[in-house]
């Protein structure tokens, strides 16, 4: 890669400055902050005022601090002149403490990525935590809508000129903005893990669970306890907004013919949403003027119980994310805290990291293609052929990882533990033998079935420019035809030195989004193959880890071509035993921001069929 | 057929005539109901979160609950007689919950499949996360793992059908009489309005029962 300047090219830094003299700051000062010789994997445990300290000098920080006045300039310009069309990821650090000379502060973060690779440009702008606002993007930037949302809900941000700022996770109603370091829960035991109260010997009397009042895991601020909780209130107000929004909405006023519209909620429990997703439509006849998606039936707080955990502890909540793909999870976690790290991974654990990557690729197209056909009306079929040759790669990853779904496989520097004997000949037996031809079987069961297509052809079209803009990833884009694949436009790991191709598709239906699926499993297989072959011996591990490991200070954002899309896991570390900040940058939901888009004005009926194309798991989506 | 009943009872039944003995048993009322019971529980087609896709597993080729006549999983409610709680129930999601509880007509069981359902499991600390789908919703049978293997599950199943043996039909909520009012529905306040947690304090306003 190019010379890089605080993790950006130096030709961007420069153009940067020429066209903005003296508004953007690094947001790593050069001169200051050094974080080599920080003791890593030590057993030590920081104490606060240490890591505050490093955190003081904002070492290893990325990218440039923008003021706010200039964000949405600097945003065009990047984007018009020069490529930086992807608003990956936009997300929020809380610093409730003075950083330095800086006050108490709100950090928003924004990563940049070119179609071409190349790196990543970071913006910070600050904002203060009273009354915090910025500008929206979302008017020019549609990748920003619900990310900005979600920063709102969790940050209590404001996004000025945000066209439909409502809370995205939780409900509106709902008290305080959880994700900042001052907010705690009712189940709040102490700042880090691993509690005191249980570890080592345990035995303190002081468990959340018993100290919190109604012994449920509730807080209510005193004054609701007091005045409030006996009053008969309608307490269903959440829903309010999310109506009034729906009827405002694009109306057509002068239609020629006067009909009544009605809302319909699909969901949370609705057997074509695969989970608990909602999406709460206008309406008219059967066809559908408006289309909200609802999201956080399944928001398990992930994020703020990641930056409580130890580094180590987050790896088998990552599982838990996508749960069709553990093992590419565990893997974006893992480049991510490498990254931090600095550290090599062996040969043979990189290439076992790639198989375990593929065949999860396999698995979840087979699946996707299978449960779209669910969706389309194939009661269950699709997916029983689909299922069956789940279980036997699941049957693999159980041998290797210990479980069928949930691996906690991979760990920085390496992979948990080696394959057992015959492992190689199994998978390679699969690869080689039976999965081509039952590939082969489904593909040609679903793509030339005349219903699919009549259910999937033309329907939900989505176009290049449209779909890069709204920051979708995967084979969602490039069933538009945008040649991007994170595997060949950023290598991680070893991808750079295998044979394949990036393949797309042109229209950006839901039929070229489920066929797209198939020739990706194709290229998996080809994969697969050169990788089960050429698997050195070796070791697997090149680190000693440590539970209570450190990673010394510094933010980064890592990201890999997981079979949804994009995953990015941003991070940063203050340099403790836990993360300071944990986001991920979820694939599920950035792909369903087109979703309203999309389905205005198609039958109700094609609206699952469209949800299906794009193919989404719940537990991602809200985290 | 149904079981021959218990010899003790047989003798205060009237005699079959031999012509008929091939073809006639004699059972009770509580035993035909579980026999029944047992080869046609119906589960509702609910996902919650990664367990759920161990259930699905369940039901598919090579586990087959369509072995204990419960292949058929109802979207609705209203057809489904066994609520299986796979993964974790949120606050935002708990008032849907007790509804879609209330809708299952009875009888109904319900079966926590996994951590998360039976305690919050590894997200038992969250701010959104509801710690035991037993805080809101009466349930039959517990399944401990993260996820439950689909044998765990099918486990379970068998226990809960070991269950209705013991189960008299005068005991049984369906068939008594008086309203059933169902579970009062949390409502989403600043937190979770659960009127069961907060029993003893205040009580919940009378028209949301
Ligand atoms: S118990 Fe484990 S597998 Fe099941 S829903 Fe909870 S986290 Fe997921």
């Amino acid at each position: 890669m190019a010379d890089t300047i605080n993790g950006m090219p130096v030709e961007v830094w420069e153009k940067l400055q020429a066209r903005f003299p003296g508004a953007l700051h690094p947001a790593q000062p050069p001169e200051r902050g050094d974080a080599e010789g920080y003791p890593q994997g030590g057993e030590h445990r920081m104490t606060r005022s240490v890591s505050r300290s490093v955190l003081q000098n904002r070492p290893r920080y990325e990218g440039v601090l923008v003021h706010s006045r200039h964000l949405l300039d600097v945003m065009r310009f990047l984007r018009d002149e020069l490529g930086y069309v992807m608003l990956s990821s936009l997300t929020a650090v809380d610093y409730p403490e003075a950083v330095g000379q800086l006050p108490p502060h709100i950090d928003v973060v924004y990563h940049l990525f070119r179609l071409e690779g190349g790196g990543y440009v970071v913006l910070h702008v600050h904002t203060a935590r009273e009354g915090a606002i910025l500008p929206s993007l979302t008017p020019e930037f549609a990748a920003a809508n619900l990310q900005e949302r979600e920063v709102w809900d969790m940050f209590g941000v404001r996004f000025d000129g945000h066209p439909d700022l409502r809370r995205l996770l939780m409900w509106e109603g709902f008290d305080g903005f959880p994700l900042r370091k001052d907010w705690r829960e009712a189940y709040f035991e102490e700042e880090h893990k691993p509690f005191r109260s249980r570890f080592p010997e345990g035995g303190s009397p002081l468990y959340a669970e018993e100290r919190t009042p109604y012994h449920a895991n509730v807080r209510y601020s005193r004054e609701f306890a007091e005045h409030n909780l006996h009053v008969d209130e309608d307490f269903s107000e959440a829903d309010a907004l999310l109506y009034e929004r729906m009827l405002s909405a694009d109306r057509d006023t002068d239609k020629p013919l006067k009909t009544e519209e009605m809302i319909l909620n699909m969901g949370p429990h609705h057997p074509s949403t695969h989970g608990v997703f909602r999406m709460a439509v206008r309406l008219d006849g059967e066809t559908v003027r408006h289309l909200e998606p609802v999201f956080g039936y399944l928001h398990r707080c992930h994020e703020k119980i990641g930056e409580r955990n130890t580094w180590l502890q987050n790896i088998p909540y990552t599982d838990r994310l996508d749960y069709i793909n553990g093992m590419t999870n565990n893997l974006a976690y893992c480049l991510a805290m490498e990254k931090l790290l600095g550290w090599e991974v062996p040969e043979r654990a990189e290439y076992i990291r790639v198989i375990m990557a593929e065949l999860s690729r396999v698995v979840n197209h087979v699946l996707a293609a299978g449960f779209f056909s669910n969706e389309i009306g194939m009661y269950f079929t699709g997916s029983l052929y689909a299922l069956e040759e789940r279980e036997l790669v699941l049957d693999l990853f159980e041998a290797a990882a210990g479980g069928r779904m949930m691996f906690n496989y991979m760990r920085p520097g390496g992979i948990a533990r080696d394959l057992p004997e015959g492992w190689i000949e199994r998978a390679r037996a699969l690869v080689r033998g039976r999965l081509p031809k039952k590939v082969k079987q489904m593909q040609s069961f679903l793509l030339d079935n005349e219903i699919v297509r009549a259910r999937s052809v033309n329907v939900g079209m989505l176009s290049a420019h449209d779909a890069i803009a709204s920051g979708v990833s995967g084979p969602v884009l490039r069933a538009c035809g945008v040649r991007y694949d994170i595997r060949r436009a950023e290598p991680y790991g070893i991808y750079d030195r295998f044979a394949f191709d990036v393949v797309t598709r042109e229209h950006g239906d839901a039929f070229d989004r489920v066929a797209l699926r198939f020739d990706e499993v194709w290229e998996s297989l080809r994969i697969l193959e050169q990788a089960l072959d050429a698997i050195p011996e070796g070791p697997i591990q090149s680190h000693r880890l440590s539970p209570k490991m450190l990673i010394p200070p510094g933010e980064t954002y890592a990201r890999i071509e997981a079979p949804k899309g994009e995953l990015g896991f941003y991070l940063v570390s203050d340099g403790g035993a836990n993360p300071y900040r944990y986001h991920i940058r979820a694939t599920s939901l950035l792909n369903l921001t087109p979703l309203s888009a999309l389905t205005r004005g198609v039958k109700i009926a094609d609206v699952v069929s469209i949800l299906g194309s794009i193919d989404l798991t719940m537990g991602e989506v809200d985290r | 057929m149904a079981r021959q009943s218990q010899a003790g009872s047989v003798s205060r039944l009237p005699e079959v005539p031999p012509e008929l003995q091939s073809s006639v048993n004699l059972t009770t009322l509580d035993q035909v109901y579980a026999w029944a019971r047992k080869r046609s529980l119906w589960p509702m087609l609910f996902g919650l979160a990664c367990c759920a896709f161990e259930m699905i597993a369940t039901a598919a080729s090579r586990y087959d609950t369509a072995r204990f006549g419960m292949e058929i999983m109802r979207a609705s409610p209203r057809q489904a007689d066994l609520l299986i709680v796979n993964g974790t129930v949120t606050k935002k999601m708990a008032p849907l919950l007790v509804r879609l509880y209330n809708q299952i007509a009875e009888p109904k069981y319900v079966i926590a499949m996994g951590a998360c359902a039976i305690s919050g499991g590894p997200f038992k600390e969250g701010y959104n996360v509801v710690s035991g789908v037993d805080r809101l919703i009466p349930v039959d049978v517990y399944i401990p793992g993260c996820p439950p293997r689909p044998e765990a599950l099918i486990h379970g199943i068998l226990t809960l059908d070991a269950r209705f043996d013991h189960e008299s039909i005068r005991d049984i909520r369906a068939f008594q009489t008086g309203e059933d009012k169902g579970i009062p529905e949390p409502a989403l306040g600043p937190d979770l309005l659960n009127w069961r947690d907060l029993e003893g304090l205040v009580g919940p306003p009378e028209e949301k029962r």
